[in-house]
């Protein structure tokens, strides 16, 4: 599916992080490089430790490499300040977390809202907005909800419809299903995968669960910092559960 | 959304809140009592009688440096009274004090009260007003005439039913007649009824009612002809009383002249200080309240670090972080300033009325400590929202 004439939206060279901890120095990726074009599906897996979640941090614009540039659609983020970063995460990334992430007392539908907001947009466009969000994971009748009135996979999917709101570049999903339970999760990764099918979304996710890791189309297996394994997934790929199940 | 937060925690909000509601109410009411003691203050200078002046009699003993007022009773003359009213140029009404006690009776009704014996310029100076009837003139000062002039308190106990104005009245076995009746002052600065006083000519006290041999005079009222004269009016008293009285140069007063408006004006200096000090004690009170605010902010901060983790992920600035949190905390004290404002007023209304003093709210007062109550918000709010805005976005996301 990958389309080599397209521009990378995502462009790791060569990056380095490097955490200082008093004395101690851990060295969290040691010389990364990974491009990702629009509308790929990429799984990053890959043990704790091994540096996925610092990559995640990079490209969610949530941290800045050591050493390496990085380039998010078109743009060097690398020597962005705090405020460009955090108006780049406004404008192109959707972040999805495994413990959904909503925030508490505030109704579903102003969850949605909520990007749009720190976007400037006018209440009654957002609102329109935030609605159809909605509507595209199938919760119209919640809007009003809580998020303690909602259950795991209604949560997980308004926090996809709060990924969506600003129509982002990519879909940054780290353990999206590590809360639910299986067959809730087939149900959240059913959106994703339509996401990606119908709307061309890009979309990077983390897991540890090599069933959820074949819903997508490219695989990135992470080792002491560095990339062990970059490949597509075909979709008999039995390769990838065994090795899951002789150990990570 | 800042308002989404306080909805949460009621009770803590409310004690928060608190916090900033004493000290609002407190700086009002303490300020509002100090302004209500002010205005009693000037109520009472004005109470006095406009630009007077006292002099009183000081003897002196031979010899000794030890001096009092005494016996102050042989020193002042009616001629002194009448040299300062012609030769003093800025004193515009000269009027002798003679005081006597006695009891009044009509019919069946009897008060003991004080007289005060003056001319027929005393009204005026002292700044008294008639209710009924009329002051005595100078023919009946000249006379000695047997007529009064009553105070309120006396009229109502003598006549409770009115129509005191014509009737004979006995003061210590000698009929007087009535002949007009005093509007009320109310109680004085010591608390004392100013009503309870008959007024009649010197002249009667000395030789009808005293039957003095020697005619004394206790005290001499003047009333200056203008505010600003009331200084040069005390020195030209002084240096003319200093000749009448032949006092050599280096010799001390045989007198001494009061001048009533100076003593106001320090009264209200005192009142206006106290006002102040009561109203900056006050105003600790909201500083408490502040810090109050401040330490549960920073709760609260602690309490959202995943929310404000997450608010930043999906794009907030710092900035807007620290603007919501400093909306919060403003809100916060402004909202318990309100509340503080109309407790406070409840409050000084309150204490006036129990105290008996004159209630007077001051809006001044009050719109500064609603001001000030959110300049606290703003001020013990900025640090915790600070501290919100700096926080690392990827350790707040994995803050449990």
């Amino acid at each position: 599916m990958t389309d080599a004439s397209r521009a990378p939206v995502i462009s790791l060279k060569d990056v380095h992080k490097i955490y200082r901890t008093g004395e101690i120095e851990v060295h969290a990726l040691r010389g990364v490089s990974l491009e990702v074009r629009k509308g790929e599906f990429i799984a990053v897996m890959g043990p704790s430790g091994s540096g996925k979640s610092t990559m995640m941090n990079l490209i969610g614009c949530l941290d800045r490499p050591t050493s390496g540039s990085y380039i998010l659609d078109g743009v060097d983020v690398s020597t962005m300040s705090k405020n460009q970063r955090a108006d780049t995460r406004n404008a192109k990334i959707g972040f999805v977390f495994q413990s959904f992430n909503l925030i508490p007392r505030t109704s579903a539908v102003e969850n949605v809202e909520l990007p749009m907001v720190y976007a400037g947009m006018a209440p009654a466009e957002r609102r329109e907005r935030a609605r159809k969000a909605m509507a595209s994971v199938g919760l119209e009748a919640k809007e009003r909800s809580l998020p303690n009135q909602l259950s795991g996979g209604q949560q997980q999917r308004v926090a996809l419809a709060r990924a969506l709101a600003n129509n982002p570049a990519i879909i940054l999903a780290d353990e999206p299903t590590g809360a639910l339970d299986s067959k809730t999760a087939d149900e959240i990764m059913r959106i994703f995968r339509q996401l990606n099918d119908e709307r061309h979304m890009t979309i990077v996710l983390v897991t540890h669960e090599p069933d959820i890791a074949l819903h997508a189309k490219r695989l990135v297996r992470f080792r002491d910092g560095e990339i062990l394994e970059d490949r597509p997934i075909k979709h008999e790929d039995d390769e990838l559960v065994l090795h899951a199940q002789t150990g990570m | 959304m800042a308002l989404h937060a306080l909805g949460k925690n009621k009770v803590q909000t409310a004690l928060t809140m608190l916090g900033i509601v004493i000290g609002v109410s407190a700086v009002i009411a303490m300020v509002s009592l100090g302004q209500g003691a002010q205005k009693l203050v000037q109520d009472q200078v004005a109470g006095m009688g406009q630009n007077v002046l006292q002099i009183q009699g000081q003897n002196q003993w031979a010899g000794g440096g030890a001096r009092g007022a005494s016996d102050q009773s042989q020193v002042l003359t009616e001629a002194d009274v009448e040299a300062i009213h012609k030769e003093v140029p800025a004193v515009a009404k000269a009027a002798p004090n003679v005081q006597a006690q006695g009891q009044f009776v009509f019919g069946n009704q009897n008060w003991s009260s004080r007289i005060q014996g003056s001319n027929e310029h005393y009204l005026e100076i002292r700044g008294w007003k008639m209710a009924e009837g009329d002051f005595y003139t100078e023919n009946d000062v000249r006379t000695a005439a047997r007529v009064v002039v009553l105070g309120k308190t006396i009229a109502d106990n003598l006549f409770p039913g009115g129509d005191a104005v014509g009737q004979m009245i006995r003061i210590r076995n000698l009929p007087y007649r009535v002949i007009g009746v005093l509007a009320p002052k109310g109680q004085s600065a010591n608390g004392q009824d100013q009503d309870d006083t008959a007024m009649m000519p010197y002249t009667t006290i000395q030789k009808k009612m005293l039957g003095q041999a020697l005619p004394r005079i206790q005290q001499i009222s003047v009333s200056a002809i203008s505010a600003e004269a009331t200084g040069p009016a005390k020195d030209q008293i002084t240096s003319l009383l200093r000749e009448r009285h032949q006092i050599r140069p280096g010799q001390a007063d045989d007198f001494r002249v009061n001048n009533l408006t100076e003593v106001a004006e320090a009264a209200e200096a005192t009142t206006q200080v106290m006002t102040m000090l009561l109203g900056s004690i006050a105003a600790v009170s909201l500083l408490v309240g502040g810090i109050g605010i401040m330490n549960i902010m920073l709760v609260s901060v602690t309490e959202r670090t995943r929310e404000i983790g997450i608010r930043m992920a999906i794009g907030s600035r710092g900035s807007y972080i620290r603007m919501q949190f400093l909306a919060e905390s403003v809100i916060l004290c402004m909202v318990g300033g309100l509340i503080g404002v109309l407790f406070g007023v409840g409050l000084s209304l309150g204490i006036a009325r129990l105290m008996g003093w004159p209630s007077y709210v001051s809006p001044q007062a009050a719109g500064i400590a609603f001001l000030f109550s959110a300049g606290t918000g703003i001020f013990f709010g900025y640090y915790p929202a600070h501290k919100a805005a700096s926080l690392d976005p990827i350790e707040a996301l994995r803050y449990e």
